[in-house]
């Protein structure tokens, strides 16, 4: 068979001229029809036009300073407004002159996000970054915390407790017996108190002003409850998910019951009952905070969305994963947590980021019980007789900042794809 | 191949007991009344047409499959709802999968010191230089830091089967190992199982390598319907098939 020639023996000739190059992509994206070709022209001049206009607006004619709204009549947009504004924007009704807090805090949760978001980085340090970044952040806003003796016990035997679960079969004894000896003492500590033997002591840290939740706003109060919301959310809905698929009916009907009862209702309505109706059933003189129970709604809600697009992850398997655990001797936790967890949340990463990236705009619907997130500073900064009439400007700015936010979520998650999958294609 | 490696397995203890063993599928009776006692070291093939229940059959033996009735002993450990007998079961025999299930996420030097490092708590350092050694064994220590999607099927199941004996196990189990691969890769997965029988592994494989039988089994069984219909030494078993149905199979998937 002489005549066929394997491909590297044949001569390898070059694509027509017409299809390569700068000229010829044009051609054969743009205009390879008349009909191509009327559109691309007709489209071109549109954007042009909107652009001009939107520009002419923006920026020529744009009054950049000015005293008051009136000298910004007649003119483009008036970004006087925001010069006058972004602090109010951006932090609310926090005290004025310690307004350099909420400034610091959002730089604190912000340094805490990009660092987690490196890949490098997963692992035990993290733990302790967000540790003392949550504390940090928490304190500036507050200016001071009391932290009562018995909550400290209880975390004591609470990471005491987690400690050995993960570490108890890989750590060394030293190791394990610190674990110990921490759960050890939270749990002889919190057994003392509850008799009566340690009194009611709590430990104070308190460097600046108090500044109580009610007079939290802006940018700081979107992105704690974002944040929080989500990280607490997370592995929440993760334990969802799982209890979806158990096989005991009981914690399986409870799970199915809660997820579709919280899906079932829009999250104002659980804000309002946060808000509203739980006080009613806490014993007299008992309260907790709105901006709190506020967070604890946006758990609840954003946990049963994400149990489902975990479940759909953990459904993407095939079923020889599972048994290929199994049949190795591994146990349920070590099953789930090195071999379905890893491969299941790879899966669901795109339709995560956009869970994520909708309750980060969704925690806007905390204005229906008077929490004042950024847009809803953004939309008070509006009420100001001097400045009455430029709403574009401000909703324009409040977009370009929430664009800001979930346009970087959504590159992550673009970048995440691709880092997670390196070298493991199928 | 006219060497069989048929050995003297008289005195050799039970490692494997099946007595009554019953299995249903919904109303489908998969497994019915199967008997089957494996000796220390017996090589044994299971073959049978599809749907027969030869699967099925070492799946129950390390619990993938409940069996409903019956009893089945492994090591002397009972299998039963207990957790505890049934982990130690599966520390104890290896599992070699048709869809080599490898972990896709983890590499190959991952895949299999994974169950060594949290089952039996090996040291990270030793559990890989056994991991390394395994490798070496099947020949692909160089593919070690690769991930399972970078390899051939032939290769995956090469690592499936050095994942499995990782965990030292006494018993392997190969539940149709070649049948989902390319032909040309076919040899290789069988070369390593006959070096693995020539150490004296007790193994129970279901497949259709009739080479592969004739040259390192003890035993042939087959299967039909639940059923054990006749099992024999592979000389006589190939030679002189006594039941109807032997012959009937047989004859398909020898001439062909």
């Amino acid at each position: 068979m002489a005549d066929v020639l394997s491909a590297n023996e044949r001569q390898q000739l070059p694509p027509p001229a017409s299809e390569t190059g700068a000229l010829g992509w044009l051609r054969k994206n743009l205009f390879s029809s008349w009909g191509n070709g009327i559109t691309t022209v007709v489209l071109l001049v549109a954007i042009f036009w909107l652009l001009t206009s939107f520009l002419d607006w923006a920026v020529v004619n744009a009054v950049w300073t000015a005293p008051t709204g009136q000298s910004c009549r007649g003119h483009g947009a008036c970004w006087a407004l925001i010069h006058e504004k972004y602090r109010f924007i951006f932090f609310g009704t926090f005290p004025y002159n310690e307004q350099w807090r909420p400034l610091l805090a959002v730089i604190v949760m912000l340094t805490m996000l990009v660092t987690s978001a490196d890949r490098r980085m997963w692992n035990a340090r993290l733990v302790w970054i967000w540790a003392v970044g949550s504390f940090l952040t928490f304190l500036l806003m507050l200016g001071q915390i009391h932290i009562p003796l018995a909550l400290i016990l209880f975390v004591a035997l609470a990471v005491g407790g987690v400690g050995m679960l993960l570490r108890g079969s890989v750590a060394a004894p030293a190791e394990l017996n610190g674990w110990r000896t921490l759960a050890a003492i939270g749990a002889i500590g919190i057994l003392l108190r509850l008799a009566g033997v340690l009194p009611p002591w709590s430990l104070a840290i308190a460097p600046f002003t108090y500044v109580e939740t009610g007079l939290w706003g802006g940018l700081p109060v979107t992105l704690i409850l974002a944040t929080y919301g989500l990280l607490f959310g997370f592995p929440y809905g993760v334990l969802l998910a799982l209890g979806r698929r158990s096989n005991l009916p009981l914690i399986r009907g409870l799970c199915v019951g809660f997820i579709e009862l919280i899906r079932g209702v829009p999250l104002i309505s659980l804000l309002i009952m946060a808000s509203v109706m739980l006080p009613l059933f806490l014993p007299s003189g008992m309260s907790i905070d709105k901006f709190l129970r506020a967070l604890v709604a946006i758990i609840l809600f954003s946990g049963a969305y994400i149990a489902e697009i975990i479940r759909g992850g953990l459904q993407s398997l095939p079923k020889g994963q599972f048994e290929a655990a199994d049949a190795m001797g591994l146990n349920y936790f070590q099953k789930t947590m090195l071999v379905i967890l890893p491969q299941a949340l790879r899966v669901v990463i795109p339709p995560l980021i956009n869970t994520f990236i909708g309750f980060f705009k969704d925690t806007s619907l905390v204005l229906i019980i008077g929490i004042f997130d950024f847009l809803n500073a953004a939309n008070q900064a509006l009420v100001d007789p001097n400045w009455a009439g430029f709403p574009s400007e401000v909703y324009l700015f409040a977009a370009f900042v929430y664009f800001c936010f979930c346009f970087s979520m959504s590159r992550y998650s673009k970048y995440l794809e691709i880092e997670l999958n390196k070298g493991t294609r199928r | 191949m006219v060497t069989t490696a048929a050995h003297d397995l008289s005195h050799a203890p039970s490692v494997i007991e099946l007595k009554g063993v019953n299995k249903w599928f919904g109303q489908f009776h998969v497994l019915s009344n199967i008997n089957l006692d494996v000796k220390q070291g017996e090589r044994i093939v299971i073959c049978g047409p599809s749907g027969s229940g030869k699967s099925t059959l070492i799946r129950c033996i390390n619990r993938l499959e409940e069996h409903q009735r019956g009893d089945i002993v492994v090591h002397g450990v009972a299998l039963s709802n207990d957790v505890k007998n049934i982990e130690a079961i599966r520390r104890d025999v290896g599992m070699v999968f048709q869809s080599f299930n490898l972990f896709p996420h983890l590499t190959i030097l991952d895949n299999l010191t994974l169950a060594p490092i949290w089952v039996k708590k090996t040291p990270k350092r030793e559990a890989e230089e056994i991991a390394m050694s395994l490798l070496t064994r099947v020949r692909i220590p160089e593919q070690a830091h690769k991930y399972p999607g970078q390899l051939s099927g032939g290769q995956q199941q090469r690592v499936a089967i050095a994942r499995a004996l990782c965990m030292r196990p006494k018993i392997m189990l190969f539940d149709e190992p070649t049948s989902a691969l390319d032909p040309e890769m076919v040899k290789e997965v069988l070369d390593v199982m006959i070096e693995l029988a020539k150490e004296g592994m007790t193994m129970l494989c279901v497949t259709h390598e009739m080479g592969f039988a004739r040259a390192v089994a003890d035993r042939v069984i087959f299967m039909d319907r639940g059923e054990i219909v006749e099992q024999n030494a592979p000389e006589e078993f190939f030679a002189h098939p006594k039941n109807e149905r032997t012959k009937t199979f047989l004859g398909q998937i020898l001439h062909h």
